[in-house]
């Protein structure tokens, strides 16, 4: 466990508590860019440098703007009056504090069932296309047919209706 | 801190946290969007799971994992697309974007 | 009694005999038609009520016939048809009819007198509009009375004796608007109801004892030989045979329908009804029932008589009867109602039947009782017709000199009053009366009971002698004038009057005809039968008597008139005897503290009885079941209902409380979905460790 590990993680988990914690949304929104970037970093020195740079491009490229212009869109730059928490987030709390005890446990204790193996390995971005036109050429084009739906189908649901008349 | 056995469960466990992060914001925050946010916290930690277990796997040559994830950032990204337009319209027709005050479904 | 066969031409019952059932049943018929006619078709209720008597008259004519026919060839006639009505158990009740000399006297008698009265009625009860309701219960009397009179059951007879009792009241309380009259139905059905009581029971005791009511059934009815052997074999207390005891019985039941001494007080008050019921039902008929039952059930009460003696039945008979004779004929004497004078006469005149019975057997009475049938309802029809031309007067003080304004009326009623009297020789009543006086004569038990209706004929000869100085001889009292009755009234009256005068001839000593047919013997002329001897003594007794009447009468009233405000001649030489004649002897002041203040007194205490105690209970059990019912109320509101709302709310709540989990708020779901999760995962690692 070297230091960048460290460092990358406290940056990343930063960001997400900063994300989680703070009031304005467009500072949360900031955030969790970070987070994004923190990740990426992470996917980097797990020498995945292209789900790396998918993650910086995909996410905080896209991702994020996106997030801040659905927080332009619904003035959500002001602030309620009841406080940015709900009312009940001690329960909300208690449950991630729960699913995090519950994950953590299953970590620590298959540990050591882990195969484990240190060698870098070498993947080049041409193996990956190789990849994705021959092994995983089903799931790419659903993938592409998913987006093309979900873009289609986010363009109608943001659409301006159309005045009814009555 | 105690020292981890194996670099694998630093980033396992440092998954989980991000993940109990996004769920926590997703739990307890007001707004629509932040749950939106929790929510891509949380598939970012799969992310990073997915992508720890590749490379201290047995056969990273596989590329299951790497693909495993590629293919999760596009899902992720369209769902952002999606829910993001669906509180878009929903604060068209309510003018909130609390999530306390959208319960049409209740009962 | 000669030959014990029944008269059997060729083995089989004679065609009269078959069809005897249908001379009661005719006017019966005939009633029921005229109950459903309206009241203004007179003619039609009439014509029915008249013609189906006549018809009964025809039949009864021919079975009169045929049984003089068979007494004629020296045969006992008694021609019995039974049947049986219905069955119980092991036992049945058989009913039937007989004909027999009896049977068929009285059947002539009964449709002969009634079709006369009837005849009389058309005229008499022109004027009331109820014509129609009149002959309808006249009808329906005349078929019970022809009923009682064939009837070879006493169950069959007690019937009938029922329906005539119960047309008696309602003929009685004919004009029931007046007070008077339907008090005196009331009066006259209760007392009979008496008598009845003891008519029942003793029927009771003999079908409990012989198994039977059928009187005559080939050998095995309840008055032949060996019914009657052993009922006299058994001993009913008081020195009496089972035989004297149900004979008593059933006399106490003639007690009550022929008005004799303690039962006679509804007689007199029956005269509120109209005249010709008072001749047809009080006169001739009804009250001829009793004496009819007694002649029927004669067997019974005669058995185990010594040769020559009498049984106890016979002599409670006859001490009534005389006592009857002479306390009616007392009273008699200081009435002033036209009608009261002959119904105290009669009274008295069937305790002469009565005391005939008793004293000389079956003719004596039963001769008697022919006789009175017509000049009693000679004397009654009489009367109407004095009523009617006096326009509606029945008080004799108020009368007089009618011998003059209605002379064919005077000349019956003479005919009738004389026959009552009984004038010597030529007078039906002559000949019946000296039958019981000479019967009273030769009784070994007493004398006492000749000396009774001596008195009594004297008292007879003085009243009547009194009422028809009254009515016809000297001067009119009245208010308006009198005028004779019309022909349809005055004829019935003349042809009764013929035979007033001819039945005495059937019954003479010389030639006892009717004797002789009653008693299934053979009779020839002989005019030696009046040398037995005392009998010529008897009969001279008996005129002078007659005479030493009329002439005290003629002489204390004869052609003088009081004004009805004056005292009588007599009320003024004894008038504290007067009040007590005139008051009935106070008979009915008696019934009055005792048997009707016992119950009033009765009908208090089981008023308060039903008010407080059974009211009481009633209403306690009443409070129970209010009290159960608000209990049950209670139960059914807490508890029941109660217990079903809770449930329903309990539902209602949880429904509520479920359905807060579907809160539409997304946030809650992804809490539930990330907690069942954490659980789930929970138990696999927990499941799965090493």
């Amino acid at each position: 466990m070297n230091a960048v590990f460290y460092i990358l993680a406290a940056l990343t988990l930063a960001g997400g508590l900063a994300t989680v914690l703070l009031k304005h949304l467009v500072h949360c929104a900031l955030a969790v860019t970070v987070a994004f970037a923190g990740l990426a970093l992470l996917f980097l020195q797990l020498d995945a440098q292209f789900a790396g740079f998918a993650q910086i491009l995909v996410y905080i490229g896209a991702v994020a703007i996106l997030i801040v212009f659905a927080i332009l869109l619904t003035r959500g730059s002001e602030l309620p009056k009841g406080g940015v928490f709900s009312s009940t987030w001690l329960v909300g709390l208690a449950i991630a504090a729960g699913v995090f005890a519950v994950l953590g446990w299953a970590v620590l204790q298959s540990v050591r069932a882990v195969p484990q193996q240190n060698a870098v390995p070498v993947v080049t971005v041409h193996d990956i296309g190789n990849a994705l036109m021959g092994r995983y050429v089903l799931p790419l084009e659903i993938v592409a047919l998913l987006l093309t739906a979900a873009t289609i189908g986010a363009v109608i649901v943001a659409m301006h209706e159309k005045e009814r008349q009555p | 801190m105690t020292p981890l056995a194996t670099p694998l469960a630093g980033y396992l466990l440092v998954a989980a946290l991000l993940f109990a992060i996004g769920l926590a914001g997703a739990l307890t925050r007001r707004n629509a969007i932040m749950v939106l946010i929790g929510i891509e916290l949380m598939l970012n930690a799969a992310n990073l799971n997915l992508i720890a277990f590749w490379r201290f796997g047995p056969h990273p040559e596989a590329l299951t994992g790497m693909m495993f994830a590629i293919f999760s950032i596009a899902v992720a990204a369209a769902e952002a697309a999606v829910g993001l337009g669906l509180v878009i319209a929903i604060y068209r027709h309510t003018n909130t974007t609390e999530l306390d005050k959208i319960n049409r479904m209740k009962g | 009694m000669q030959g014990a066969i029944s008269f059997h031409p060729d083995s089989a019952l004679s065609a009269i005999a078959q069809i005897l059932w249908l001379i009661p049943a005719a006017p019966i018929v005939a009633s029921g038609l005229i109950a459903m006619l309206k009241q203004p078709r007179r003619k039609a209720a009439a014509t029915l009520a008249i013609g189906s008597l006549a018809f009964s008259l025809l039949l009864s004519l021919i079975a009169f016939g045929h049984v003089l026919s068979g007494w004629a060839h020296g045969a006992v006639v008694r021609e019995v048809v039974n049947f049986t009505w219905f069955h119980f158990g092991s036992a049945h009740v058989d009913l039937g009819w007989v004909l027999d000399p009896l049977a068929a006297i009285m059947l002539v008698m009964v449709s002969f007198v009634g079709l006369l009265i009837f005849i009389y009625s058309v005229g008499y009860m022109a004027h009331d509009e109820n014509f129609t309701r009149f002959f309808c219960f006249m009808s329906l009397f005349a078929g019970a009375m022809l009923g009682v009179v064939i009837s070879n059951s006493l169950l069959l007879l007690f019937m009938f004796w029922e329906i005539v009792g119960l047309t008696s009241y309602l003929l009685i309380g004919f004009w029931y608007q007046k007070p008077s009259a339907a008090a005196a139905a009331k009066k006259a059905f209760i007392t009979t109801r008496v008598g009845d009581i003891f008519f029942f029971l003793g029927i009771v005791w003999l079908f409990s004892q012989t198994g039977t009511l059928v009187l005559y059934k080939g050998g095995g009815g309840a008055i032949e030989p060996a019914a009657l052997a052993r009922l006299l074999s058994q001993h009913a207390g008081l020195g009496l045979s089972a035989a004297g005891a149900i004979g008593l019985l059933i006399f106490a039941g003639a007690v009550g329908k022929s008005g004799q001494l303690p039962l006679h007080v509804w007689l007199p008050d029956a005269m509120e009804g109209p005249t010709p019921v008072s001749a047809l039902i009080h006169a001739a008929t009804m009250v001829a029932a009793g004496v009819f039952l007694v002649t029927r059930m004669y067997p019974l009460m005669q058995i185990g008589a010594h040769p020559g003696g009498t049984t106890v039945a016979l002599t409670v008979v006859t001490w009534v009867g005389a006592s009857t004779a002479v306390f009616a004929a007392l009273i008699a004497v200081a009435q002033n109602d036209i009608k009261r004078i002959l119904a105290y006469s009669t009274i008295s005149q069937l305790g002469y039947m009565m005391a005939g019975l008793g004293l000389g057997g079956v003719a004596v009475g039963m001769f008697h009782l022919i006789t009175h049938a017509f000049f009693k309802s000679l004397l009654f029809l009489g009367a109407g017709s004095v009523i009617h031309g006096c326009h509606e007067e029945q008080d004799i003080r108020r009368m007089g000199g009618l011998k003059v304004d209605m002379p064919l009326t005077f000349i019956t009623y003479a005919f009738g009053m004389l026959a009552l009297c009984g004038f010597p020789l030529f007078f039906s009543g002559f000949w019946s009366k000296d039958g019981i006086l000479e019967a009273a004569q030769h009784w070994d038990v007493s004398k006492a009971p000749l000396v009774m209706l001596v008195v009594g004929a004297l008292l007879t000869a003085f009243y009547m002698t009194r009422q028809v100085c009254y009515v016809f001889f000297g001067y009119w009292r009245g208010q308006k004038v009198a005028h004779e009755s019309p022909k349809v009234m005055t004829l019935p009256l003349v042809i009764l009057a013929f035979f007033a005068m001819a039945l005495g001839l059937i019954g003479t000593p010389a030639w006892p005809w009717f004797h002789a047919f009653l008693e299934n013997r053979g009779v020839k002329f002989n005019l030696h039968g009046f040398a037995e001897p005392g009998l010529g003594l008897l009969m001279l007794a008996s005129s002078l008597v007659v005479f030493l009447g009329l002439g005290i009468g003629w002489w204390l009233y004869g052609n003088k008139s009081p004004e009805p405000e004056e005292p009588d001649a007599l009320e003024k030489s004894a008038p504290w005897l007067w009040a007590g004649l005139r008051d009935r002897l106070y008979v009915d002041e008696l019934y009055g503290v005792t048997v009707i203040a016992f119950y009033a007194w009765w009908a208090r205490v089981a008023d308060w009885l039903d008010r407080r105690v059974w009211g009481g209970i009633v209403a306690a059990v009443a409070w129970l079941f209010g009290l159960w019912a608000q209990l049950n109320r209670l139960l059914d509101v807490y508890w029941v209902d109660g217990g079903f709302d809770k449930t329903c709310e309990e539902l209602s709540s949880s429904g509520g409380l479920l359905a807060r989990v579907e809160s539409g708020r997304v946030q809650n779901y992804l809490r539930i979905l990330a907690a069942a999760v954490v659980a789930l995962a929970a138990v696999l690692l927990w499941s799965s460790r090493p």
